[in-house]
């Protein structure tokens, strides 16, 4: 779908410029700098994460605007991230939100909220291959956090608030 | 002074059983399901046992309110159509605590239900007593159960197919491919699989 929208814009590009089609298609399909989202499949998202620093610790979470408990714990791990990235400490939330919401829903909430911490879409249906590689025990069930540094892992298929969320990240760091 | 303490009590016994019921009990393949006794959105109660002709069930955790749930509502009716008759129909069991979500109470089932003309009863888990001992954990989840001398055996739990956003897209009939294998005999081919859901409210 990505690589049709992607031709039909080359098309319509090599006609010339100008018209509302071609802006319609820049608006939604292209990433624009001050607006660009990441979305992986999971693969992608594997490769992505393994590019990161293998001296930190990541604090992965699994979210979607649509899902209350994960948009309410949304804040604490805004804060773990403010606090903890002289330590070595990094957030990703990882939204589950659905790809035709991700300009409509998505964009919208994370302008609002202004997010500090490092938002990516993951965008896979095959979810029965998938989640099991997140980890054996999740049921598929969201909000769900992974930490994991190079000497440990931890999976939580759960909610937190701040001090649950605080007390977990400080074992990964001593 | 006495009552403090019961009541005391009684909260560390509430937050012990509520904080450390284990993630992923409830039923394996191959348990004896619990019937249950649960009001429908035509005021009636409904039990498994009433299905004096039903071969199996297909039992599905389902809500108003996951955009999940509300991808798949469609299919799930599908799947009533298909297997009813065949002696496997549809039992949707609405489990999210209603005044965490408003938009699953009776009213709003009962709307939802007459909008999209399900042909399938749609259960009130009215108390949260039902979906924790089968282990549900989101919606939409799937229980297939046949029915057997000792109770109603589980035969798959997971997801209904592999793709939530595009029916037409849909390589893997999980629920399905379960209950034709168990029509004609044979061992389901894929008896748990996995999806992305709705946590259940509580």
């Amino acid at each position: 779908m990505k690589h049709m929208a992607l031709i039909i814009t080359i098309v319509l590009m090599s006609f010339g410029n100008g018209t509302s089609q071609i802006n319609y298609f820049e608006e939604t399909h292209l990433n624009r700098p001050d607006n660009s989202l990441k979305v992986f499949n999971f693969e992608e998202l594997q490769s992505y994460l393994s590019t990161k620093d293998a001296k930190k610790t990541y604090v992965i979470n699994f979210w979607a605007t649509w899902c209350a408990p994960c948009v309410k714990e949304l804040p604490y791990f805004e804060q773990l991230n403010a606090k903890y990235s002289n330590h070595n400490v990094e957030v990703i939330l990882v939204s589950l939100d659905f790809p035709k919401q991700i300009e409509t829903k998505l964009k919208p909430f994370l302008k609002k909220n202004a997010l500090k911490s490092e938002v990516v879409v993951l965008d896979d249906v095959d979810s029965n291959t998938w989640i099991p590689k997140v980890n054996k025990n999740w049921s598929g069930a969201i909000p769900a956090t992974l930490i994991y540094n190079k000497d440990k892992k931890a999976f939580y298929e759960r909610s937190f608030n701040y001090q649950e969320l605080e007390t977990e990240v400080k074992q990964f760091i001593k | 002074m006495k009552n403090t303490f019961k009541t005391l009590l009684a909260i560390v016994a509430f937050i012990a059983t509520t904080a450390f019921t284990p993630v992923g009990t409830g039923y394996d393949i191959g348990d004896i399901a619990t019937d249950f006794k649960l009001e429908n959105i035509d005021g009636k109660m409904v039990s498994m046992a009433d299905f004096k002709d039903a071969k199996g069930f297909i039992v599905v955790f389902t809500c108003n309110t996951c955009p999940y749930a509300v991808a798949y509502e469609d299919r799930v009716e599908a799947l009533n159509k298909k297997y009813a008759d065949k002696g496997y129909p549809v039992i949707a069991i609405m489990p999210n605590n209603t005044d965490v979500k408003p938009g699953d109470n009776m009213a709003a089932m009962k709307a939802r239900a007459k909008a999209k003309g399900f042909t399938f009863p749609y259960l009130m888990d009215k108390g949260q007593k039902i979906y924790p001992q089968y282990g549900a954990t989101k919606t939409p989840h799937v229980y297939v159960l046949e029915k057997t001398k000792k109770g109603p055996l589980v035969k798959y739990i997971g997801a209904i197919d592999d793709n939530y956003k595009d029916a037409s897209a849909v390589t893997k009939t999980y629920v399905e491919d379960a209950v034709d294998a168990l029509l004609v005999g044979k061992e389901v081919p894929e008896a748990k699989t996995r999806a992305i859901g709705c946590s259940i409210k509580v």
